[in-house]
């Protein structure tokens, strides 16, 4: 009977009863609506002063230029007041004295204050007049219907982007392509790092603890290693499901706490459509902003993208976790990883800078290398995926990701066995390819 | 009928032989010791009789056929570095190591309760490992080890860092097994130790088996005729044909060593009887720590492997 069951059991409960485990696990959602949601909380909360300004205009030809806000009011005196007088009537927030024609002199309006006043303020002064003093000068014109002539020459552009496609040509965004393969990208590369480390510790761990020379007299290291590998990597879909049912629940209650609809209609809405996604061609919508957003999504083929996410992400665990576990098997203590981490630190770092550029121009040399290469595959290729790959590009890369995982974890293998006994030694390159070829 | 063969087995790593064409024989029932100065090999046989490694040629055989792995459920080994999972219960980490071992759980959960009950230790089983002090761990790690009921047991230093009253409760424990059938491998620098439980040794040094039997044997081939005799005062024994003395000690005690081995003891005794009025005659065989010391030498550089 194969003891493999047995240890991934054991390892997956201890890890998942781990306090640091349950506190990461329900703290970091937690932590991220917070930090998403402190704007909105200040918002509400942060209900400003009334401010009092007193308008000094000696001319007469401004008034009620400015608007007041939920933060300013404004008072308008025609007779001048004297600065003496300004600096002895501490009441008013600020002064705004005006004290000639401004389309003629743009320079006779000045703000005094006792304290120094905020930029919104100024911005909020500066926009009413400019805008007052806009329309004043196209009036001077005396052109007919000239504000609907200006009007009219704004052209607001809509592109729409269709791309061809085997099913029907659809409706596309560049924008949310990119956002949906930089998110899935960037999924894959912190989990990949995260857990790959995890594996790391934990066979290291093993090591120094001398644990592991009466785990070997039990089951096959090989066994060992993969029960781990396997584990860990359950743990970690254990985290990321606990992730999302949170974030998605916290931010409906937060949404509704607050009152503002983050998610709530929205979310239900975009579920509802999404699901008859294929044929919503035209969706009698709320509004047409909504019914954009609604296409762009229809346009997006979200089943592939969440296959690939997740076997790509599979595929890229076995063969980092792998190569994680080994190192940790060569090494002795925390200082002896770096030679071996920099190397795949690097790999890892360079794939996710591909991925990035791969955004831009995702068809070119070198995404599509690399996104065939197992190393940078899982995290480039989920950057092309939204912009449309040819499914024997996607099913060859899977091939060669999933082929090289069995070759590395096989490798691994060899050199963990090994590893795990050798104590007091620092390992070379030379040493590891030694083990390889060690008869069992 | 041996329990465990291991014929002429060769392990050879990238830099040194660990292994050199050893046979070790050990018969059914027995407790035998595996000697050794540290890096000579030892620990690379238990591991190959383990699994762990395998053997670069030779052959181990268990109950009188070839060894597979699956025989190292039937195999309960302490290693010499012990350790646990620090962050375990006591109880969890009993149970998984015994599951690993092929027991079912509630076999694992009886046995667990009995061994804990044994050492008066109950209490531990909620317990984290890393609250324990070392002692208590090594008594763990010892139910860990016996709680499968393996038919071959293998200590290695098995009574480091135990104090004494713990490593005579750990003896009687090897020798309990001992009586209920279990075949002990013991590998120890420890040589009264040795002397006191083991049935039969192999020495190993520098890769090489180099010395193999039963203790009485050995300390009897490795006598140096030398006889303790303790006489009445103011007669001490003077050197003749078939004796010289050695020392004396004090003014009755006095160790001679008999000139050629063919006389036998009677005559020696005969010849001191005229010079002495013998009170005491006693032959001094070596101890295992003096035939350790002089087969290995004084000048054995120890190696890195442990």
């Amino acid at each position: 009977m194969s003891k493999i069951p047995l240890i991934i059991e054991s390892e997956y409960k201890s890890r998942v009863q781990k306090k640091s485990f349950i506190i990461m696990t329900i703290l970091s959602p937690i932590l991220l609506v917070l930090i998403c949601c402190i704007p909105i909380f200040i918002e509400v909360f942060n209900t400003p002063d009334m401010r009092n300004v007193t308008v000094v205009d000696q001319t007469g030809l401004y008034r009620n230029v400015f608007e007041n806000t939920d933060e300013y009011t404004f008072t308008y005196l025609d007779t001048p007041a004297s600065t003496e007088q300004m600096r002895e009537d501490a009441e008013p927030y600020a002064y705004i004295v005006i004290t000639g024609n401004l389309l003629d002199n743009p320079s006779d309006m000045a703000i005094y204050s006792h304290k120094q006043t905020t930029t919104g303020f100024e911005a909020h002064v500066r926009n009413c007049m400019e805008e007052y003093l806009r329309e004043q000068k196209l009036a001077s014109f005396d052109i007919p219907n000239l504000q609907e002539i200006i009007d009219e020459s704004n052209i607001k552009l809509n592109i729409t982007s269709i791309r061809f496609d085997e099913e029907g040509d659809t409706q596309t965004s560049a924008d949310f392509a990119t956002f949906v393969g930089m998110a899935s990208t960037l999924i894959i590369y912190i989990f990949l790092f995260m857990y790959g480390g995890m594996v790391m510790t934990s066979v290291m761990q093993e090591k120094t603890n001398r644990i592991v020379e009466v785990m070997v007299s039990s089951v096959k290291p090989f066994d060992l290693m993969l029960g781990k590998i396997i584990s860990v990597g359950l743990v970690g879909l254990t985290q990321i499901a606990i992730w999302v049912l949170l974030i998605f629940g916290l931010m409906v209650g937060v949404g509704a706490i607050v009152g503002i609809p983050l998610l709530t209609s929205e979310s239900a809405s975009i579920a509802q459509s999404l699901n008859t996604a294929g044929a919503m061609a035209t969706t009698p919508a709320v509004n047409p902003e909504m019914a954009e957003i609604m296409q762009t999504l229809s346009g997006i083929n979200f089943t592939q993208i969440i296959i690939s996410l997740v076997l790509y992400f599979i595929g890229g665990y076995i063969l980092y976790a792998s190569l994680f576990a080994a190192i940790g098997s060569a090494v002795d203590n925390d200082s002896d990883t770096n030679q071996f981490m920099v190397p795949v630190t690097i790999i890892i770092l360079f794939a996710f800078y591909v991925g990035i550029f791969s955004a831009e121009n995702p068809d070119g040399g070198m995404a599509w290398w690399c996104s065939m290469i197992p190393f940078t595959s899982p995290i480039v290729m989920m950057v092309r995926i939204p912009f449309g790959v040819g499914l024997w590009e996607i099913i060859l890369s899977l091939v060669i990701l999933y082929g090289s995982a069995i070759g590395m974890t096989w490798v691994a293998g060899r050199i963990y066995r090994v590893g795990i006994l050798m104590y007091g030694k620092k390992v070379s390159y030379k040493e590891l390819f030694k083990w390889i070829k060690y008869k069992a | 009928m041996y329990y465990l063969e291991a014929n002429n087995i060769v392990k050879q790593y990238a830099s040194h032989k660990a292994l050199d064409d050893v046979t070790v024989h050990v018969p059914e029932n027995c407790i035998y010791g595996l000697l050794g100065p540290n890096g000579a090999g030892k620990t690379t046989l238990i591991r190959i009789i383990n699994h762990i490694t395998g053997p670069d040629s030779g052959e181990v055989f268990i109950n009188g056929r070839l060894s597979v792995p699956s025989d190292v459920d039937n195999i309960g080994y302490l290693p010499e570095e012990r350790g646990l999972y620090k962050k375990m219960k006591v109880g969890e980490q009993l149970m998984y190591l015994a599951r690993l071992k092929g027991l079912s759980r509630i076999d694992a959960q009886t046995r667990i309760r009995q061994w804990l009950q044994k050492f008066e230790i109950t209490d531990w089983e909620k317990k984290k490992v890393e609250e324990l002090s070392k002692g208590m761990q090594q008594k763990i790690q010892f139910i860990a080890t016996v709680i499968h009921r393996p038919r071959l047991l293998i200590f290695d230093e098995p009574f480091s860092g135990f104090d004494p009253v713990n490593a005579n409760l750990l003896k009687n424990e090897i020798l309990e097994l001992r009586k209920e059938g279990a075949t002990i491998i013991f590998s120890t620098h420890n040589m009264s130790s040795v002397e006191e439980i083991c049935d039969e040794i192999t020495l190993i040094n520098r890769s090489h088996a180099v010395l193999q039997g039963k203790i009485g044997e050995i300390r009897e081939s490795h006598k140096k005729h030398l006889f303790k005799i303790a006489f009445t005062q103011g007669t001490p024994p003077a050197d003749t044909d078939l004796y010289n003395v050695v020392d004396t000690i004090g003014e009755t005690t006095a160790i001679v060593r008999k000139r050629d081995k063919s006389v036998t003891n009677n005559e020696l005794i005969s010849a001191l009887m005229q010079q002495c009025e013998l009170t005491m005659f006693e032959e001094i065989l070596p101890s295992m720590n003096e035939i350790f010391i002089d087969t290995v030498g004084e000048n054995n550089n120890p190696d890195m492997l442990s």
